[in-house]
């Protein structure tokens, strides 16, 4: 699914963020990305959700070179990943379920399609009974969780999320990492950038080590 | 392990084909459309007071150039009876006839050069004279009938010119019954070339005018974009291709331009309604049932297709160079 092969990432200015990373991940894996602030994760996940590009290196994305991908072609390609962030980024001037529709839209499905969709989505992420209302009346959980519904609306094959547990409370986070087992278990791909240690240990899953740059863990084969 | 990579693959395979049908049906294309232009309707409904005066802005920008050339338009159509048709006045002499000037209008009728002759004895000049307010009075003090009688004489279609028609105004001062023969066409010139100057004036201002509808409508759309910066963003990052996030812009230009041509078309109908019972009066004073005349429908289509065309591309100029450079980092 994400191959990275003696990938470097040097910002303007000479900051080498990323150095010489190597590693593949299968298709429907699920693993963690670790690592102190500074160490390169947030770079890790702007390269493969084509944000950034690299300065060497090779990157492949569902067996597609994506290192010199065409600026018109990266929206295509971004459908294929669901992206969770720290701070969720809704839209605060429309709905939950507006919120949720967003990818289809995007996309181009059917209105009827999209209804039922997009319902599925909430469904499955417990939140059904709010559809109607703002994202600003929910709370933080809530909202996380309508971040996630829009991420998996549109079947990604691969799930990336940065830090998606920061600003929530270890139940909380913990059900928010049950919800990414899940996903993972019906074949979906999974990259979780957390710096959450405790709750990583506790869920058995490949770790990639992010070191100032480096992966600390021996490049291989996430399975 | 193999058994799932296989499985997602064929799920890869299915999501590929099924995203290419939906994006080449015609009708899921068109709904989006009819989607994104309601929505965009209903976000100016919104702000409606702020989208009302910038729609008011550009209607004032619109109704000027429009009012003007409508009005252009009326004089032209007040001396196109005329239109460039000079006719020539042949004043007899006083010595004619009735008989003789009766007879030459049946003769000259028969000139290749002439389209129509209409003869004008003394007694009916004089009738006509009678009726209009003032002269009854002074024409009662006067002994005998001192106007002359006349031909007022209609050039063929092929000596309109102003060359031909004065060949054959010539012609007719050679005439031994005629007194004096008069070209009406120089007025009728001069007219037509003060018409010509106020219309490349009126070109000049709707330039500068449309000009400034397209920057103002540039400059909505602009800050539209930084207020919906966010947003943007996000679309972006979910995938947005640069035309999907263009359209709504777009599509709010457009509305811009048209609702500003609807108030601009209500402002010059209304104008113009102001207008048509003075100048039904004055022309009434010159005994004439002239009336302004708008074509609403058709007004209303040429400046809805304008309002859109410039909304269109005063918006297409704003998101060209604002909307590319946002980019998620």
């Amino acid at each position: 699914m994400i191959r990275f092969t003696n990938i470097s990432k040097r910002y303007p200015g000479g900051y080498e963020a990323l150095s010489n990373i190597s590693f593949h991940m299968e298709k429907g894996a699920m693993a963690f990305l670790t690592g102190h602030s500074g160490a390169g994760k947030s770079t890790l996940l702007k390269l493969v959700a084509l944000i950034e590009r690299s300065t060497r290196g090779q990157l492949f994305l569902d067996g597609q070179n994506v290192s010199r991908i065409s600026k018109r072609r990266i929206p295509y390609m971004r459908r294929k990943i669901g992206f969770i962030f720290q701070e969720h980024h809704l839209l605060f001037d429309r709905t939950v379920f507006d919120n949720v529709a967003l990818p289809l839209i995007i996309a181009g499905y059917r209105y009827q399609d999209i209804g039922r969709r997009v319902r599925a989505a909430l469904d499955k992420l417990g939140l059904l009974s709010k559809e109607r209302l703002y994202p600003i009346t929910l709370s933080g959980g809530e909202q996380q969780r309508v971040g996630i519904a829009r991420a998996v609306v549109n079947k990604p094959m691969l799930l990336l999320a940065d830090e998606p547990t920061g600003n929530l409370d270890p139940e909380l986070s913990r059900e928010i990492m049950s919800l990414f087992s899940l996903f993972n278990d019906v074949g979906v791909s999974v990259l979780i950038a957390s710096h959450d240690i405790p709750l990583i240990q506790e869920l058995d899953y490949p770790v990639l080590s992010l070191e100032h740059g480096r992966l600390a863990t021996p490049a291989g084969t996430v399975s | 392990m193999k058994k799932r990579a296989r499985r997602n693959q064929r799920h890869s395979q299915h999501h590929w084909r099924e995203q290419l049908a939906r994006m080449l049906s015609p009708r899921t294309f068109l709904q989006r459309h009819a989607q994104v232009a309601l929505e965009s309707l209903g976000r100016l409904y919104r702000n409606r007071v702020s989208s009302l005066m910038t729609a008011a802005v550009i209607a004032i920008a619109l109704a000027m150039p429009a009012g003007l050339y409508l009005l252009l338009d009326n004089i032209g159509r007040l001396s196109g009876s005329w239109d460039g048709q000079a006719s020539i006045s042949v004043f007899l002499k006083n010595s004619v006839p009735a008989a003789t000037a009766g007879s030459l209008a049946k003769r000259v009728r028969e000139w290749p050069e002439v389209s129509t002759v209409q003869l004008i004895t003394p007694e009916q000049a004089l009738a006509e004279f009678s009726e209009r307010a003032g002269f009854a009075d002074v024409l009662n003090t006067l002994d005998e009938n001192p106007l002359p009688g006349l031909l007022v004489v209609m050039p063929a279609s092929d000596y309109t010119s102003p060359d031909a028609a004065s060949m054959l105004r010539e012609r007719f001062e050679r005439l031994p019954e005629t007194e004096l023969a008069q070209l009406d066409l120089q007025w009728v010139q001069r007219l037509a070339a003060i018409l010509e100057i106020m219309r490349r004036g009126i070109l000049i201002i709707s330039c500068l005018l449309a000009l400034a509808v397209l920057l103002m409508i540039g400059n909505t759309i602009r800050l539209e974009i930084q207020n919906r910066r966010e947003e943007i963003l996000v679309t972006k990052l979910i995938g947005a291709t640069n035309g999907f996030v263009r359209r709504p812009f777009l599509y709010c230009g457009i509305w811009y331009g048209v609702l500003g041509a609807v108030i601009a078309w209500l402002l010059v109908e209304t104008g113009f309604l102001l207008l048509s019972e003075p100048v039904a009066n004055l022309a009434g004073l010159y005994q004439s049932d002239f009336q302004l005349e708008t074509l609403p429908l058709q007004l209303l289509g040429v400046m809805t297709g304008g309002g859109m065309c410039l909304g269109l591309l005063g918006s297409w100029l704003a998101v060209g160079r604002h909307l590319d450079a946002i980019e998620p980092t």
